[in-house]
């Protein structure tokens, strides 16, 4: 099990290696002089040639490239061409907010999504299986950011709700911290319970089809015990593969949500980054951003290994 | 494919997805006729008036009849949809043909070349594509393009993998049938119906991706009448002006919703397991 961790571990290494290569190129391909985009029309060639020297870009493409890998290695991820500060402190403050969004709108997600799924499946072509197959795909349907600004708007013409201006860590005071983060949490716990919803369903359905079931009821078992006992360990599976998926566009559907909401996270940062051509700061962010995601999609195949004793590690 | 179509009519959900989408194709090809006015033109004694007889929707904050920016923002949808999925679907076709087929070094290069891009969450590399290549539609349809390759990919290459082993593909390779007559005649038929239900599920991925950025602004660029677009503009104004916000919200999420209706009941149809 361990060495299948550490090989898993070492296969991310040429994945980030070209993630890196990816992201650093292709933010290469921005037409026209970042420089004059950072400084303006009316900069000086004085200090157009001294921002290219501060930042290395008047160096070869491969050694700002080597450059900025040597540095990420030693943890410097090198400093936000805008405002001159440390880009990595700034992504790790940022991401503990993303990441709680993340968490508190995936459990939101499960709380709905997974009772759901398993009373579809068990009643499989009920009326409440049909029901929960169109709240789900509706789930599916719904654009996160339609369902932010319709709920905004909902709320703000029944209760005079405007969404909060500025952000309070969960340390500070964790009440006005679960209050921010709460709706758009539960905008984006339920964009994605759809998907979860229809997974349990379609896993639970699968499982009740297969033999060893059969058994277990010819045995007389209870039917309480055949669907939690039996029947939903073995569904986990699938159930967690589209789990782990779903934490990954949860992370990607923070760059809107936290757009639409003002919150400080990673994908806003992203986003200004883009919208400033800040290179430093969005090849930074997005490289931490792919980092997260195969990290948990490690930790979401580990875990299969716990639920599902057939599956053997090599 | 007579079975099929019955089966596609008895499932009730998926024939109201099907019928849900050709509307919106129709409203998209005859958009000149269903639209009262051209998607830009502005009636500036209008300005964020609410639905009535001659602006049906209501108007947004120029002045535009907003039905006919809906109308013509299907245009958009749709040519965003088929033209991305296309891209997507045509390159993660021959990648995962070539590799499920030859597999060796080949697939080996292909497939880590897919998990780098896998690696990325899919709205995020949209939008760095995007942000390099300059927002536009033409850009949007590029960057959802990209970012669709590697599932389709994946998909194909597995289903490449299961088919080959089948015995009558074993002899055709065993009387010297070349790999390119086997991969078209022989394979590519016998994938197509898990390919098919991708297709229909990444259209409705595509829109939904299109109406993100552009709501982001960096997809499609105003005046144009995209949906996303007109959501963004709309927000600005949408508590003394709902209408602005809520028809544009509506036409995505039933345009989504038919795709998904559709992509969920042909994935049962066309899946031999739950076949009862």
């Amino acid at each position: 099990m361990y060495a299948y961790i550490l090989r898993r571990l070492f296969m991310l290494i040429p994945v980030l290696f070209g993630v890196s290569i990816v992201i650093f190129f292709t933010l290469r391909i921005i037409p026209g002089d970042v420089a004059a985009t950072i400084l303006g029309t009316d900069a000086t060639p004085q200090a157009l040639a001294q921002l290219r020297e501060d930042f290395g870009l008047d160096q070869p493409l491969y050694q700002q490239y080597f450059s900025w890998m040597g540095g990420v290695l030693t943890g410097d991820f090198g400093e936000s061409m805008r405002t001159g500060q440390e880009v990595l402190p700034d992504i790790m403050s940022r991401f503990a907010i993303t990441f709680e969004l993340t968490i508190l709108s995936a459990f939101i997600s499960w709380i709905i999504a997974i009772p759901l799924g398993i009373i579809a499946g068990i009643k499989r072509n009920s009326k409440t299986d049909f029901g929960v197959r169109i709240i789900s795909l509706l789930g599916v349907s719904v654009p996160n950011f339609a369902l932010a600004t319709v709920l905004i708007l909902v709320l703000s013409l029944s209760f005079s709700y405007s969404p909060p201006v500025g952000y309070v860590g969960f340390f500070e005071d964790p009440i006005t911290n679960l209050q921010i983060l709460l709706l758009p949490a539960i905008v984006l716990g339920t964009s994605m319970a759809g998907a979860v919803m229809r997974m349990t369903r379609s896993s639970i359905l699968e499982i009740l089809r297969q033999d060893f079931i059969r058994t277990i009821r010819a045995k007389g078992a209870k039917e309480r015990v055949v669907i939690f006992n039996h029947a939903l360990r073995n569904a986990m599976i699938p159930i967690l593969t589209i789990i782990g998926m779903q934490i990954g566009v949860l992370l990607g559907g923070t760059v809107i949500i936290e757009q639409i909401f003002s919150l400080p996270g990673l994908g806003q940062l992203v986003l200004t980054g883009i919208n400033q051509r800040d290179v430093i700061v969005v090849q930074g962010a997005v490289l931490f951003i792919a980092f997260v995601f195969v990290i948990i999609n490690l930790i979401v195949d580990i875990l299969y290994s716990y639920l599902d004793p057939r599956i053997t590690y090599k | 494919m007579r079975e099929f179509v019955q089966r596609l009519i008895d499932d009730k959900i998926g024939l109201i997805g099907f019928i849900g989408i050709l509307v919106v194709i129709i409203i998209a090809i005859f958009a000149p006729l269903i639209a009262p006015y051209a998607p830009d033109k502005m009636f500036t004694e209008h300005v964020l008036e609410g639905p009535s007889g001659e602006f049906l929707f209501g108007t947004d904050q120029f002045g535009r009849d907003i039905f006919s920016r809906i109308v013509y923002g299907a245009q958009v949808s749709l040519k965003v949809g088929l033209i991305a999925v296309g891209i997507g679907a045509t390159a993660g076709l021959i990648f995962g043909l070539i590799a499920g087929y030859f597999q060796g070094k080949v697939d080996q290069v292909i497939m880590r070349v897919m998990d780098v891009f896998f690696a990325f969450p899919d709205i995020l590399l949209a939008l760095t594509i995007v942000a390099v290549l300059g927002p536009s539609l033409t850009n949007t349809m590029i960057a959802i393009g990209v970012v669709f390759t590697p599932v389709f990919t994946r998909l194909v290459r597995s289903a490449v993998m299961s088919v080959k082993e089948n015995e009558y593909l074993t002899s055709a390779v065993a009387i010297g049938v070349h790999p390119v007559k086997i991969i078209a005649k022989h394979i590519t038929p016998n994938i197509m119906a898990p390919f098919i239900v991708q297709i229909t599920l990444a259209l409705s991925g595509a829109i939904l991706t299109e109406a993100a950025l552009s709501f982001l602004g960096l997809g499609v660029q105003p005046p144009d009448p995209s949906w996303g677009v007109m959501l963004n503009a709309s927000r600005t104004y949408m508590e003394f002006a709902p209408w602005t916000i809520i028809f544009p919200v509506t036409a995505i999420v039933f345009t989504i919703f038919c795709f998904n209706l559709l992509g969920d009941s042909l994935r049962d149809i066309l899946d031999p397991k739950l076949k009862r």
